[in-house]
């Protein structure tokens, strides 16, 4: 079988690019091989772990799963893209520093994309909510309970609400309403 | 010394490349170019490779080569677990895998292996080559207590009944004790179910000639046990193969063994030492690298009416796999974990490591003890059940007391651990007051708490070598690199040997550098990190070194400030006269000196080995509160709140965070995760994310971590283990949270919906809506 090949022009951490791809490749591939954006993890390669999680047109999507040649007009962040250009760090990217948030920082740079979305939504998840927007990424280190500190942190702060951020603590125990009338 | 790092959330120091994405991993620093190798598996779970027709795979435009294991010419016998290696033969590891076999013992074996110019020719090469192996199938065997029945298919031919291990420990008389009146008897099975380590960076390596050796880099635990196992399989000195660890994207024990270095070097070796590398697909990383044993366990206590212990049996079926990988050391470790626990004076224990036609157990967080403090810990549970006192004074009554030694390992409970820690953990999570509340409850959505603990140690004497290298090396500014064996995995090892460091050599944190990456031609000889291990054995060898290179720059000092050795010191940084406290020189000033001067210039670094040979407790609890929704078979987990005394803390938020990981790996494990075979044809059913059910973000509750600190008196820097310990607790205390809420204790992982809707049914507290169709 010939191999077929095909000219993609799409704009990746806002540099217009084109490149010719395999019309097999996926976009992690494409990302990583032809432009070595290796923040672009890859985990499972079927779209199960979140690790190779980027932003196209301001939602995030498993680049595993996306075919590079759909990448065609596209707009793409990656990890990297989230950078100054001085090498300043972003307030999420910061946060999941100073939260603890990483360990071995293999889900890290799929998690911090999602999150990226999450912070500049402008809106106000619940933490449920939270937990669900986040649920795509698999980490095996952290529990996700930094994550989620440093996530709803950074959202709040987003927000204006400064106060309310800096509540988010550690050790937090959780009361729920009771269930069920008890005999 | 002074504790001026040692005890503070220090940021660790990869998190800021690691957060930019800039770290590079296995994948990450391997060049374009290279070959791929997929490896091609067995699709029976027992046979004889008869033949492997490669002349159609071999067609597939970008095939390089196809290696089957008609290929071997040389069968050097090896084995894979990370442990050190024994210069008694008795007590080396089984030697039971080849590169390639032409004997499949489980599905998934490796059988032969393409090697194409990219993953697409190799995949396609491969799926044509799956098609072209002949086998003779054979019976297999997938239960360890059937593998040990007459008649079953035989693994291995010296290991009869497929027993690749059994021991036994008796302690007084068990016979003799069960006659005392008055006893009463509770009797329980517990089964736990194989799981897999999950680490979001699957195995990865890849090989290159170098002159006339091969440099193998690879995502692993241990890279000097890497090269000599590399060594064994090849039959080639261990010197001629260099291993590189770069950043590594978790571990948990699977890249404990030795999984395809050896594979991807043998390959490199044939095609004259270019370069290949085998990304291992996640579908494999599930069944061919390693998995957690499920062991099966039989336990018998006899109690006094005072709720003590007259006399005790214990018994375990652990199912291997198809390779003895860490061999018998996953099951012994519960056996010895036994009689120390809740100890006993009359006690009867028996355990069977089996081989089966399944994936190959080896190394996973706990090494055993999340199975065996599952089994402890439930029928603890029951033993408070049936002599009706409250589960946490029965464990506070019966559990190892303060003083307790044990005379093998010389391990000595210092101090109060078990009660500072329930204390704890009680108060923070409102133990007494929900354990009240919750009783007696009726309605479809019930809610429970329970407590759990369990028994675990650090590093492995005196069962095997322990042993640590350092070398730190000045700068010209005075700062350091350093370098130890012990890798970091994600746990944040690095930055805790930097705190030590920066303490006992008297320099600021923030001039301490480590030398991340482990390479065997560069590194000093070190075994790697398992066995929670890391920071108790560093700490030796950290503390020797550093005091050698402050010998030397006090030596130095002298030089140039004229005053006696005796009358300096090194304190952050600052070479300080210690009998009028005055501040003579920076350390900058003094390495730049000594480095530059005419007369005597010199290098100032330190290297040093320190074998040791004590090993540590680490105990802990945790508590579980839970909500059931009976009709929907569901539980939510509520909180969790483990509490570890793993004696001084180097670094609190490196430390919680091995807590929550222990939790979330524990979480799974009480809840979701179990790898599924098909009875009928031993085929794994579920080897990828979407089908196996690892825990999610939904699936956590906020995880509290605590910690007692007993400062350890054998340790260099007073810590103690702490990477595994918070796994273990963890299942059994949700099994016995549900079963405070439903009155059902059910003796079976994982409890998921599954078992919760069997369980339910067969207790009444559900009516299975299909019961009648079904009979």
């Amino acid at each position: 079988m010939d191999k077929q090949y095909k000219v993609v022009h799409c704009t990746i951490n806002g540099k217009k690019v084109e490149r010719i791809v395999d019309v097999r490749a996926s976009l992690t591939d494409m990302l990583r091989n032809d432009f070595r954006l290796t923040s672009v993890k890859k985990g499972c390669e079927v779209g199960e772990c979140g690790a190779c999680t980027v932003i196209i047109d301001g939602e995030g999507f498993n680049s595993c799963i996306y075919l590079a040649v759909w990448a065609e007009g596209k707009e793409i962040w990656t990890l990297e893209g989230l950078i100054g250009p001085g090498g300043e760090l972003s307030d999420i990217q910061q946060a999941f520093i100073d939260e603890g948030a990483i360990q071995c920082g293999f889900c890290t740079p799929g998690f911090i994309m999602t999150s990226w979305e999450i912070v500049n939504s402008g809106k106000e998840y619940t933490d449920d909510e939270l937990r669900k927007a986040l649920s795509g990424h698999l980490c095996r280190c952290t529990g996700y309970e930094n994550i989620f500190r440093a996530v709803k942190k950074t959202m709040l702060r987003h927000l204006g609400k400064f106060e309310e951020a800096e509540k988010v603590n550690s050790q937090g125990i959780t009361e729920y309403p009771e269930p069920m009338p008890f005999k | 010394m002074s504790k001026k790092y040692i005890g503070q959330a220090v940021t660790r120091h990869d998190a800021h490349d690691k957060a930019m994405g800039r770290i590079k991993y296995t994948d990450d620093m391997c060049d374009k170019g290279a070959l791929v190798i997929r490896v091609l598996h067995s699709t029976v779970a027992n046979g004889i490779v008869k033949k492997i027709d490669t002349a159609e795979a071999e067609k597939v435009p970008g095939v390089v080569r196809v290696f089957t294991c008609f290929d071997l010419k040389e069968k050097h016998y090896f084995p894979t677990a990370g442990h050190p290696w024994s210069t008694d033969p008795h007590h080396q590891d089984i030697c039971d895998r080849l590169i390639m076999t032409d004997r499949p013992l489980f599905y998934g074996d490796d059988i032969g292996a393409v090697v194409a110019e990219d993953e697409v020719a190799a995949s396609q090469a491969l799926r044509i080559l799956e098609k072209s192996v002949e086998y003779e199938e054979l019976p297999f065997v997938l239960d360890a207590q059937e593998a040990m029945e007459e008649g079953a298919p035989l693994l291995h031919e010296n290991y009869p009944n497929n027993v690749l291990a059994h021991t036994e420990i008796h302690m007084g008389s068990v016979e003799e004790a069960i006659k005392e009146p008055g006893l009463t008897k509770v009797e329980g099975w517990y089964e736990t179910q194989p799981v897999q380590h999950c680490h979001i960076e699957n195995f990865i390596c890849y090989a290159y000639g170098e002159g006339d050796r091969t440099v193998v880099v690879s995502s692993t635990q241990i890279p000097h046990i890497v090269r000599r196992v590399i060594g064994q399989a090849t039959g080639m000195d261990w010197g001629k193969f260099r291993v590189i660890k770069p950043y590594v994207g978790g571990g948990f024990g699977n890249k404990q063994d030795v999984l395809y270095e050896p594979l991807t070097a043998w390959i490199s070796i044939q095609l004259g030492g270019r370069l290949v590398k085998l990304d291992v697909p996640r579908e494999e990383t599930f069944i061919c690298n390693r998995i957690r044993h499920a062991i099966r366990y039989h336990i018998t206590s006899w109690m006094r009416p005072d709720g003590s212990f007259a006399a005790r049996t214990f018994k375990a079926w652990c199912n291997n796999g198809a390779y003895s990988s860490h061999g018998h050391a996953i099951a012994a470790k519960g056996l010895n974990a036994f009689p120390q626990l809740y100890p006993c004076d009359n006690i009867d224990g028996e355990t069977w490591t089996v081989y089966t036609n399944r994936s190959v157990a080896g190394a996973m967080r706990g090494y055993g003890m999340p199975q065996a403090s599952y089994a402890f810990e439930c029928h603890a549970e029951d033993c408070a059940r049936a002599m009706k006192m409250d589960p946490l004074e029965f464990r506070r009554k019966n559990l190892m007391p303060v003083g307790y030694y044990h005379a093998f390992s010389k391990n000595e409970l210092y101090s109060d651990t078990f009660n500072q820690c329930f204390d704890k953990g009680a108060e923070i999570i409102g133990y007494y007051d929900k354990v009240r509340k919750y009783a007696n409850q009726t309605g479809d959505i019930r809610r429970g708490i329970a407590v759990s603990t369990f028994w675990y140690n650090t590093a492995v004497y005196p069962i095997a070598l322990e042993t640590s290298s350092c070398r730190i090396v000045m700068n010209q500014d005075g700062s350091v690199q350093f370098q130890l064996g012990e890798t970091e995995i994600g746990q944040g090892a690095d930055t805790a040997a930097a705190q030590m460091i920066a303490d006992t050599l008297g320099i600021p944190f923030d001039m301490v550098h480590p030398v991340s990456c482990q390479d065997t031609d560069v590194t000093p000889f070190g075994t790697g990190v398992y066995a929670s291990r890391g920071t108790y054995t560093l700490g030796f060898s950290i503390r020797q070194t550093a005091l050698l290179l402050k010998e030397k720059v006090l030596e130095a000092a002298h030089q140039f400030t004229r005053m006696p050795v005796y009358n300096l010191d090194l304190v952050d940084g600052i070479i300080v006269r210690t009998t009028d406290g005055r501040e003579l020189m920076t350390i900058g000033e003094l390495a730049l000196a000594k480095l530059y001067t005419t007369d005597g210039s010199q290098h100032l670094t330190a290297e040093s080995t320190y074998q040791i040979k004590s090993n540590a407790y680490s105990f802990g609890c945790c508590f579980a509160e839970v909500e059931v929704d009976i009709p929907m078979c569901r539980v939510r987990l509520l909180n969790i709140v483990n509490v570890h005394d793993c004696g001084q803390v180097i670094n609190p938020i490196l430390a919680s965070g091995q807590v929550h990981g222990g939790q979330s790996m524990g979480i799974g494990y009480a809840l979701s995760e179990k790898l599924l075979w098909d009875e009928k044809t031993g085929r794994p059913l579920n080897n990828n994310l979407l089908d196996y059910k690892m825990s999610s973000f939904m699936d956590h509750p906020r995880l509290v971590a605590d910690f007692v600190e007993n400062y350890e008196p054998t340790s260099a820097y007073g810590t103690k283990g702490l990477g595994e310990p918070p796994a273990c607790p963890v299942a059994p205390a949700i099994r016995n949270a549900i079963g405070q809420a439903t009155g059902l204790y059910i003796n079976e992982l994982p409890l998921s919906p599954h078992t919760l809707f069997r369980e339910f049914t067969d207790a009444g507290l559900i009516n299975d809506p299909w019961a009648e169709e079904n009979k």
